[in-house]
């Protein structure tokens, strides 16, 4: 890997983040002048590590199960038994897209209570979209002459969908991932109104305490992990990508 | 394809097992001695007079039986907005049924079994809608017929016997205030990014240079957190307001609308200055060429030649950050900017989730209507920019 000044850039900005949340009072004099009579410039309710990784652990679980079943539905919708509900899938996923995050939120409290639950029910809700959406655009538009070529070899449906349909989708897929990551990282942090774990809770205690030094430093590393882990499975995508078109050749 | 497909529409199958369960396992409505008590559900047959429960169990089975055998489209499509009519009209019924008269405490609200019911048939008729093919005015009449629709029974107050319009009730004059701050917050932040966003996105696509450093900071933008952007903003518009003269003058505050407004816009700015990027790099170079053989200027081409074509992938753009605007506007509230968050945000505090859905549902169906709207403006561009080319 070559070290370019992009990829330095961003191997500091890693840097900088892991040791904001391992050694969070050596930024204090940074963060200091942000604040407002003698008001702490480090959160001080909990561990900025912990929260982080709550935070993370929340989106992980949540675009987890997104996938599993945004997957599963394109690939139902995409096969002659499923063809049925090509059409109404299609609108659908098209509709959900209007449902804002905070209303996901505040209606999925009513039905199971405050907490993480309904935080992890908005963020799959929501992170099913994009997945979806792209799953179906990489399964319907694939070549039709590799897809020939998949049936002339003599290879059954179940073959065909594991060895030629999904990897040929596979980089389309990937980028509903990133795009549902990086949806969720930001929508976890609303998750806090409703008194989940999050990176959110820094945010909100700087919002209700006039802070601006937890409402930067909450906001900083929601973008810093977003900006990082986009990156990442963009490199991932290219790398796979790459590794397909070599197999093609 | 074979010949012999099952008797039954596999859509149909799947919306009557919901109906089914809306019918059978959840409760029609719950019923609650005051705003904040848990309820209790009560069946279609305890929540209304047996007249009326009967009526809709007969229109349910109906539209059932219509939904799961293979009927023509048309008759589908009527079956259900029937179920859904039978349903809409029957809650508040049942309101009304199930308050003790006199108690102006008691609430009563639709449950799960009644979501259930409604999602049954919305299936129903967005399938039957998806496959009629409607043309882009005939879906814009459509959301309007129902639009009407929800207006002709809000204004016969049938529904005033339920929860969320007793909550509405409560506070009719500061709904409107918080509706008018919500859509002008939406509407104003996506004007200000339509009007720097696209000059911005043309000099991007002539400066090829300067494109991957704006869309990257734009990007960037896009990853903070929005309670965090409309935090941050905080701090430079107070210190604008205090040292800027005049800017306290035209209602720019550390608090409030001002920073709702410009976060709103810096989220706006990606979708439209990207957008306008993609749509001119679109433009067939034959259709430059051709411009540029029969002598059109620089600026004509971008006026008469480009910009149209480009323009249906530019209202895309404009698309999007609408309907994100309308649900990002109800975090506003958080930082005293107003909308409907203050419902959302006020239920949540008070676990009162009538007040919650007071917030929710207009958010909802503003960027439902928002989004059926533009689609079709998209397409209507679309087909016209086809036709001239």
């Amino acid at each position: 890997m070559r070290l370019s000044l992009p990829v330095l850039a961003r191997l500091f900005v890693l840097a900088l983040l892991v040791v904001f949340l391992v050694r969070p009072d050596w930024f204090e004099p940074v963060l200091k002048p942000l604040t407002q009579n003698n008001a702490p410039a480090i959160y001080n309710q909990g561990s900025l590590l912990m929260l982080t990784l709550e935070h993370l652990r929340i989106v992980f679980i949540a675009t987890l199960a997104a996938t599993l079943v945004a997957l599963a539905l394109a690939i139902l919708v995409t096969r002659p038994a499923g063809a049925e509900f090509l059409p109404l899938s299609r609108s659908l996923v098209n509709v959900g897209q209007t449902f804002p995050p905070v209303a996901v939120l505040a209606l999925a409290v009513p039905a199971i209570g405050f907490g993480e639950k309904p935080t992890l029910i908005a963020l799959f809700l929501y992170g099913l979209l994009p997945i979806f959406e792209n799953a179906l655009t990489g399964l319907t538009n694939l070549p039709s002459a590799v897809v020939e070529a998949a049936r002339g070899v003599g290879m059954n449906e179940r073959q065909r969908l594991l060895k030629v349909e999904l990897p040929l989708a596979l980089p389309v897929i990937l980028a509903g991932i990133r795009l549902s990551v990086v949806i969720s990282l930001a929508t976890a942090t609303i998750g806090s109104t409703v008194a989940a774990k999050t990176l959110g809770e820094v945010i909100i205690a700087g919002l209700i305490s006039n802070n601006l030094a937890f409402v930067l430093q909450g906001g900083l590393i929601v973008g810093a992990l977003a900006v990082l882990i986009y990156d990442g499975l963009s490199a991932v995508e290219r790398m796979l990508a790459r590794r397909m078109g070599q197999a093609g050749k | 394809m074979s010949g012999n497909r099952s008797r039954f529409d596999k859509l149909g199958v799947v919306i009557a097992a919901i109906a089914a369960s809306g019918v059978f396992f959840a409760p029609f409505a719950t019923f609650r001695a005051n705003r904040i008590v848990p309820g209790e559900g009560r069946t279609i047959l305890e929540a209304l007079p047996l007249w009326a429960a009967a009526t809709l169990l007969l229109v349910l089975a109906l539209a059932t039986m219509v939904a799961l055998l293979r009927f023509p489209l048309s008759w589908r499509l009527g079956a259900s907005i029937a179920a859904l009519a039978a349903l809409m009209l029957l809650i508040g019924l049942a309101a009304n049924h199930l308050t003790p008269p006199e108690n102006t405490y008691a609430r009563v609200a639709p449950a799960s079994g009644f979501w259930l019911l409604n999602f049954a048939f919305a299936l129903l008729a967005a399938d039957s809608l998806t496959r009629l093919r409607l043309g882009p005015m005939a879906r814009i009449a459509v959301l309007a017929l129902a639009a009407l629709a929800v207006t002709a029974i809000l204004y016969s107050g049938s529904w005033n016997g339920l929860s969320i319009l007793k909550e509405y009730a409560n506070r009719a004059d500061s709904f409107w205030a918080e509706a008018a701050k919500h859509v002008t917050l939406a509407l104003g932040s996506l004007a200000a990014a339509v009007v720097a966003g696209i000059p911005l996105g043309i000099l991007c696509h002539r400066v090829p240079t300067l494109r991957d450093g704006v869309l990257n900071v734009l990007n960037i933008i896009q990853t903070i957190p929005s309670i965090a952007l409309f935090g941050i903003l905080i701090a430079p518009l107070g210190w604008i307001a205090v040292h800027v003269p005049g800017a306290a003058e035209i209602g720019i505050r550390g608090i409030g609308t001002a920073p709702a407004f410009v976060a709103l816009f810096l989220y706006s700015l990606l979708p439209v200055v990207a957008n306008t990027v993609v749509g001119l790099a679109g433009v067939p170079p034959a259709a430059n060429d051709a411009a540029r053989g029969v002598g059109m200027t620089a600026r004509q081409r971008l006026f008469s030649i480009e910009f149209p074509l480009a323009f249906p992938v530019i209202l895309t753009g404009i698309r999007i950050v609408l309907v994100q605007n309308i649900g990002l506007a109800t975090i506003a509230a958080l930082i005293g900017g107003g909308g409907f968050g203050v419902f959302v945000f006020q239920g949540i505090g008070q676990t009162a989730m009538d007040l919650v859905l007071l917030g929710a549902v207009p958010t909802v169906a503003l960027a439902f209507a928002a989004a059926v709207i533009l689609d079709a403006a998209t397409e209507m561009t679309a087909l016209n920019g086809g036709q001239a080319a």
